[in-house]
């Protein structure tokens, strides 16, 4: 898009922002509050050479965008819960087999079918534990439409850089809202590629991971005879079915992401460097907690909110930092409760199941209680 | 060198030998037909570079680890869509999916059914041996009515696939059968499709003494070999009836559909792209 002043909502800016990425492949099934991002991929990407298809159904477009990855496209596939929980069988083929996706989920009331057009706050633990087994993957949650334009372009960067499917939050509010946003010139637009192989592919072990724990990834087509296998895998990408293969992979497949997880953390800090009291809150949630801050400090409360940009890897040493109570503002019946416990016993949970954000005045309350 | 000795040596090139001995069971089907295939992409002298072989989950789905080319071990079903995404996003290149009935037709069905409407430019090589032969040899959904395994213990209620007029329903331009007898003729057909576009499908009818022949009066793989040798008939213009499969019954073979120029996903989006561009 042409630099300048756009009037979107969070699903167009998610597509724009993919696209400024350097996204060009897309498969997807479309979902209330998502469908938009799958419109907006059809309408733009065949403009910038890029491809799109509707698929079957979620599991499709997730399979199809794993090996569209591994030709060296940018990809992303949206959905929201029902597709999610579709797709985790493949998000853990794409962490086991490192393969770079960004994943869209637009949260909405559930479970189950629960509340298509209205917003949720459930699938937090899913995007980090929604396939079997121990793996790490990146979650971002932006709060607003320019945000999801902006970490949309830090998310396609994560997944090149790392090598791992990010799980890009947004939700049912966030989605279908219109805010005006700024769209940087081209210039200003930073993009990671992934790294390729410097060696030939005679020397070429497509699986042996650099000090950074990262291994390089060949594309398809240029005589690497790569093999990728969701088997538990040695260096050379072949099955090797013993613990202590399985000791040195997925170590390896968690390692890369836990050590680099500082690069990764982003948090935003409002008003906490002098607070009594903390709200924990994310994405559209946080707006509402915003206003209960100030207006908590209206009346002389010292209040604080933590908004977890980066939901996994766990920020933890921001909760870790501050020794005040803390509130965690949801909209689940405790996700990310549990995770602030795992740091602090001082915390209270203050739910709400869904269809709606909190109202400030019910997180002023909360806030009073916590002071008292 | 004699031909043999060189057929020999160029299939060692395709095959990731370093992992040799196989998963396979001595007698099972799949190796035969990894071989016809190997021969026919070799005959046809394409380029290996640009070779992409996509599987499943199954014993079929362990093909993919035993060649020498980019190759793909997927999750169950799903070597379809992966398949598309790779074929769509670089046209160029040459993908084929080898795999199981079980992951093709029941948990991959979906996928089968809508990649065959909408044309994409791949080759499916289908092993159909009656049975979920990975998993201990349950039935599935190419198992023939009546059939013995260790879900139909009384015999299968259930009716099998029949894959040939299924893909043909579809529109697939390239539709064939062969069992692991008609080793030649499979060869050929494999040669032929390779050099043919969009969603060719060949169903290979393989033995799986181990898990299904055993429970069906086959023991041995030389049983199975029998029975495909004495029960199959090549009919190209074979009706719906006579492809069905019938426990231990017929096995009608050949090329029921050969067409061409019916476009592919993939040119047609060439022009979608042409459009969104003026
Ligand atoms: C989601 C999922 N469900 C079940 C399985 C277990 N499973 C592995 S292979 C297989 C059946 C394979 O049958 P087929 O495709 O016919 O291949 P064959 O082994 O007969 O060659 C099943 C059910 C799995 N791997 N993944
Ligand atoms: S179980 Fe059957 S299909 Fe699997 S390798 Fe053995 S013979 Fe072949
Ligand atoms: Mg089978």
């Amino acid at each position: 898009m042409k630099p300048g002043y756009y009037f979107w909502s969070g699903d167009i800016a998610a597509a724009e922002g993919a696209i400024a990425a350097g996204c060009r492949f897309y498969a997807g099934y479309p979902i209330t509050p998502s469908s938009e991002i799958a419109e907006r991929m059809a309408l733009r990407l065949p403009q910038e050479g890029g491809k799109f298809i509707e698929m079957e159904d979620e599991i499709g477009s997730i399979a199809a965008i794993i090996g569209a990855s591994w030709t060296g496209e940018k990809v992303m596939t949206a959905t929201a819960g029902p597709g999610i929980s579709l797709m985790n069988e493949n998000i853990g083929l794409a962490a086991m087999t490192e393969v770079p996706i960004v994943v869209v989920n637009a949260m909405r009331g559930a479970p189950s079918t629960g509340l298509p057009t209205l917003i949720g706050q459930g699938d937090l633990m899913q995007a980090k534990w929604g396939s079997h087994g121990s793996y790490e993957i990146i979650s971002l949650y932006p709060d607003s439409v320019q945000e999801t334009f902006d970490l949309m372009i830090d998310a396609f960067n994560y997944a090149e850089k790392y090598r791992v499917p990010v799980m890009f939050l947004i939700d049912a509010m966030l989605a279908h809202m219109y805010e005006k946003i700024y769209v940087p010139p081209e210039d200003e637009i930073v993009r990671i590629e992934r790294k390729r192989p410097t060696t030939p592919p005679e020397e070429t072990l497509i699986y042996k991971a650099d000090d950074d724990l990262i291994p390089p990834m060949p594309r398809i087509g240029e005589g690497y005879k790569i093999h990728a296998s969701g088997l538990t895998h040695n260096e050379k990408g072949y099955p090797e079915l013993t613990p202590q293969a399985q000791e040195k992979l997925v170590r390896r497949l968690n390692d890369k992401i836990r050590k680099h997880a500082e690069e990764i953390w982003k948090v935003e800090e409002y008003k906490t460097e002098d607070a009594d009291v903390i709200v924990v809150a994310m994405g559209s949630e946080s707006r509402s907690v915003r206003l209960a801050v100030d207006l908590a400090r209206r009346e002389g409360i010292k209040a604080g909110m933590l908004r977890l940009i980066t939901i996994w890897p766990f920020p933890y040493k921001f909760i870790e930092k501050y020794n005040v109570p803390y509130i965690v503002a949801e909209i689940n019946y405790g996700q990310i409760y549990h995770k602030v416990r795992e740091y602090t016993q001082d915390v209270e949970l203050l739910p709400k199941m869904g269809g709606e954000i909190h109202k400030p005045d019910e997180v002023l309350r909360a806030i009073r209680r916590m002071v008292q | 060198m004699n031909p043999m000795e060189e057929m020999r040596r160029e299939e060692e090139k395709l095959l990731r030998t370093d992992r040799l001995p196989h998963v396979w069971c001595p007698g099972c089907g799949i190796g035969i037909t990894l071989n016809a295939f190997l021969r026919a992409f070799i005959r046809s002298k394409m380029d290996p570079n640009k070779l992409v072989v996509v599987s499943g989950i199954g014993c079929t789905g362990r093909a993919a680890g035993y060649v020498n080319v980019d190759s793909f071990h997927t999750t169950h079903g799903r070597g379809i869509p992966f398949a598309v995404g790779i074929k769509f996003a670089r046209p160029d290149l040459n993908v084929v999916v080898f795999s199981g009935d079980g992951d093709l037709f029941a948990i991959g069905g979906n996928h089968f059914v809508n990649a065959a409407r909408r044309n994409h430019d791949l080759l499916i090589i289908a092993v159909n041996n009656f049975t979920y032969g990975m998993t201990g040899g349950q039935h599935g959904p190419t198992t023939p009515t009546g059939a013995y395994t260790t879900t139909t213990p009384y015999g299968n209620p259930d009716r099998p696939f029949n894959i040939p007029h299924l893909a043909i329903s579809l529109g697939a331009p390239y539709v064939a059968r062969w069992t692991t007898y008609h080793v030649n003729q499979l060869q050929n057909s494999i040669y032929h499709a390779l050099h043919k576009k969009g969603f060719r499908v060949i169903e290979v009818i393989s033995q799986c003494p181990t898990v299904y022949g055993r429970r069906n009066d086959m023991k041995t793989p030389l049983e199975m070999m029998h029975y495909f040798q004495k029960n199959s008939v090549r009919k190209d213009d074979a009706s719906f009836e006579e492809l069905e499969l019938k426990y231990n019954g017929k096995i009608v073979v050949g090329v029921f559909r050969d067409i061409q120029g019916i476009p592919t996903y993939e040119e047609r989006y060439e022009d979608i792209i042409r459009r969104a561009r003026k």
